[in-house]
């Protein structure tokens, strides 16, 4: 059994997000960086009790990045898995990344694929759909609960306003939400063994960038609050109505 | 050359985003000189010429009752051959969870540039610029799509339902399909019934810790009850098991963009703030005057929560007669 679970890296959920070089590139002054928290509190979680649960199961952790990742992909390693393959790129492409995934998948020959719901800046929600179009694998998204008995997985996953309950037999490649599993915080054993895993660096495969972030651009501003005496909530009800209109 | 946009449907009800989609498409075909197209994979119970008022010239039917279950490698193969039979150069999908099932695979299976998350029509002035939300809703990024073919999925309450006037009519045309097995196999399905889906939700009322406890939800759910409006909440709320999981907006949980989004009890953390912060009024109830939310509300209250709310109800019940 061999799994792979994708690590990406993302400013952490407190970031102020401001823009530089005329609003084309995010400023990331003063931005701490961390690991997406789907990847890491769900994916990687839940991959990691698959390993426990069975020993012989192979984890590794691959993530697409340049050298400043692998602070991210070190303290993924100190949670767990046996090593980490980093493809050395960036790009904020979804098209690209599937396909340097989809490689490091094909020639790992793995049974599981996890990623993360999304990722917290690009919000995409896509890179787990196209890797597996890339393998031809089914794709569970959003998942809420994962169980593996032998090559089979159940999996619950979240729909509009409800649940499914879905199985299928390996290879697969699942998106993990809330639910999945349980955050967990690394030890110190688990930190200084992170730092004699294996950290593999590739070199990425020939693929096209199809799209590209022109400029980025910030909501505007509020005009300020309106505040209506707590005595009176039926003038507040009377201003939805008939000044903002929304009902 | 045409917009084909794919209509999301379940329990016989085509479903309101994929009207958003209908009328987005169809501004988006005007805009380009080309037709807009649905293409629709399963059964409904309506007329699909009536979707014609959104306006769309044709609706690709493949009406096969096998197919009203979505499986999205099984969808993907046959929305991308119908791309390339219709020679559609833009494909629409609502950016719901059937959207993020298939879009990516669709776009990856003819490399197609994808933007998902769209909150506006392309600027196609000078090539095809998507705008769409980035950072949680914190912000908006310009997104250039390079290839020939692209791929839409718009953020649901992004773009109005546009109703044509007179009886817009849409031809609808049999899909021949050959339909592979699906290799997910549905065990159980559960949808809880009667309720508006949070992020399909107009008017949103939302609850935070200041509640105390799930015993205290009466007021919330009597309050989103008078306006028909579908009931949210912030993480702790949902993590400390007071209501389900699925209600959790924020960061981390659903982001969703109401048009009336009232927060009750809640402080405003910068993670709740980045999911419901696209609501075009948000109304804050909150004892604390320095709570964080007031800075990103439209109109609010500074008072407790259990006088105020169960005041405001009556108020909604008054006006509506
Ligand atoms: C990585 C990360 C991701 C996160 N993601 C999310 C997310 O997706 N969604 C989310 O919501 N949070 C998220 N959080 C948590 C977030 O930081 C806050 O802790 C959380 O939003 C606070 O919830 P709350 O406002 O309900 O509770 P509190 O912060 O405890 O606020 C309760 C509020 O109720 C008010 N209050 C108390 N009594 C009354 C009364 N009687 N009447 C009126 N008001 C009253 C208080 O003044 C206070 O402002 C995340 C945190 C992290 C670190
Ligand atoms: N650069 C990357 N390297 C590795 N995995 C990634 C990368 N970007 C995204 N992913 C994975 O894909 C998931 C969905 O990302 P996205 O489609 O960008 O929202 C994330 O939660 C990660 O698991």
């Amino acid at each position: 059994m061999k799994i792979l679970v994708c690590i990406s890296k993302t400013p952490d959920t407190t970031a102020k997000i401001s823009f530089t070089q005329n609003n084309t590139k995010f400023s990331s002054d003063g931005v701490q960086w961390i690991i997406n928290p789907y990847d890491e509190w769900y994916a990687l979680v839940r991959a990691i009790e698959l390993k426990e649960k069975d020993p012989s199961t192979v984890l590794h952790l691959v993530t697409v990045g340049l050298a400043d990742t692998e602070p991210i992909i070190r303290k993924a390693l100190a949670i767990g898995g046996d090593e980490a393959i980093r493809v050395n790129a960036d790009s904020a492409d979804p098209f690209y990344i599937a396909a340097q995934i989809a490689d490091v998948a094909r020639q790992g020959g793995y049974d599981l694929i996890f990623t993360g719901k999304e990722t917290i800046d690009y919000n995409g929600s896509s890179i787990g759909g196209m890797v597996a179009e890339l393998m031809d694998w089914p794709y569970i998204p959003l998942a809420v609960k994962f169980e593996l008995n032998g090559t089979v997985a159940t999996v619950v996953r979240e729909t509009e306003g409800g649940e499914e309950t879905d199985e299928a037999t390996l290879p697969l490649l699942v998106s993990c939400q809330k639910g999945v599993a349980e955050q967990r915080i690394p030890n110190m054993k688990g930190i200084m063994s992170a730092r004699t895993k294996p950290l593999k660096v590739v070199e990425p495969v020939a693929a096209e960038t199809l799209t590209s972030i022109v400029s980025f651009e910030l909501p505007p501003a509020k005009a300020g609050v309106k505040l209506i005496p707590a005595d009176n909530p039926a003038e507040l009800i009377r201003l939805l109505h008939e000044e903002a209109k929304v009902f | 050359m045409s917009v084909l946009i794919f209509i999301d449907h379940s329990e016989g009800q085509v479903k309101k985003v994929s009207l958003e989609a209908l009328s987005y498409g169809a501004a988006l075909a005007g805009q380009l000189g080309v037709s807009a197209e649905g293409i629709l994979l399963g059964t409904v119970g309506m007329d699909l010429s009536t979707l014609g008022r959104f306006g769309a010239k044709k609706i690709h039917q493949a009406a096969q009752e096998g197919l009203n279950h979505l499986d999205a490698q099984v969808y993907a193969k046959i929305i991308a051959d119908a791309v390339t039979a219709t020679g559609a150069t833009v494909v629409i999908f609502p950016n719901n969870f059937s959207g993020k099932a298939v879009a990516p695979r669709v776009a990856a299976r003819l490399k197609a540039g994808l933007v998902s998350g769209a909150v506006a029509l392309p600027d196609t002035a000078n090539g095809f610029v998507v705008k769409k939300t980035v950072f949680s809703g914190k912000a908006f990024a310009h997104v250039a799509l390079n290839t020939p073919l692209k791929v839409i999925a718009l953020n649901p309450n992004s773009y109005p339902i546009r109703e044509g006037e007179g009886s817009g009519s849409a031809e609808v045309v049999a899909l021949s399909v050959t339909a592979t097995a699906p290799k997910v196999k549905v065990v159980s399905a559960t949808q809880a019934t009667g309720e508006v889906p949070l992020t399909e939700a107009e008017l949103v009322v939302s609850g935070g810790r200041g509640l105390k406890g799930p015993e205290n939800w009466g007021i919330i759910e009597d309050l989103a009850k008078a306006l028909g409006a579908a009931t949210a909440c912030s993480r702790p709320v949902a993590d400390s098991g007071w209501r389900p999981h699925h209600e959790h907006v924020g960061q981390t949980g659903i982001a969703i963009a109401p048009n009336l989004y009232i927060a009750i009890g809640i402080s405003g953390a910068i993670q709740h703030l980045a999911g419901v912060n696209r609501s075009k009024v948000i109304v804050v109830i909150n004892k604390d005057p320095e709570a964080p939310f007031f800075k990103a509300a439209d109109y609010g209250i500074v008072g407790d929560a259990f006088e105020v709310v169960p005041k405001m109800t009556e108020a909604v019940k008054k006006l509506k007669g």
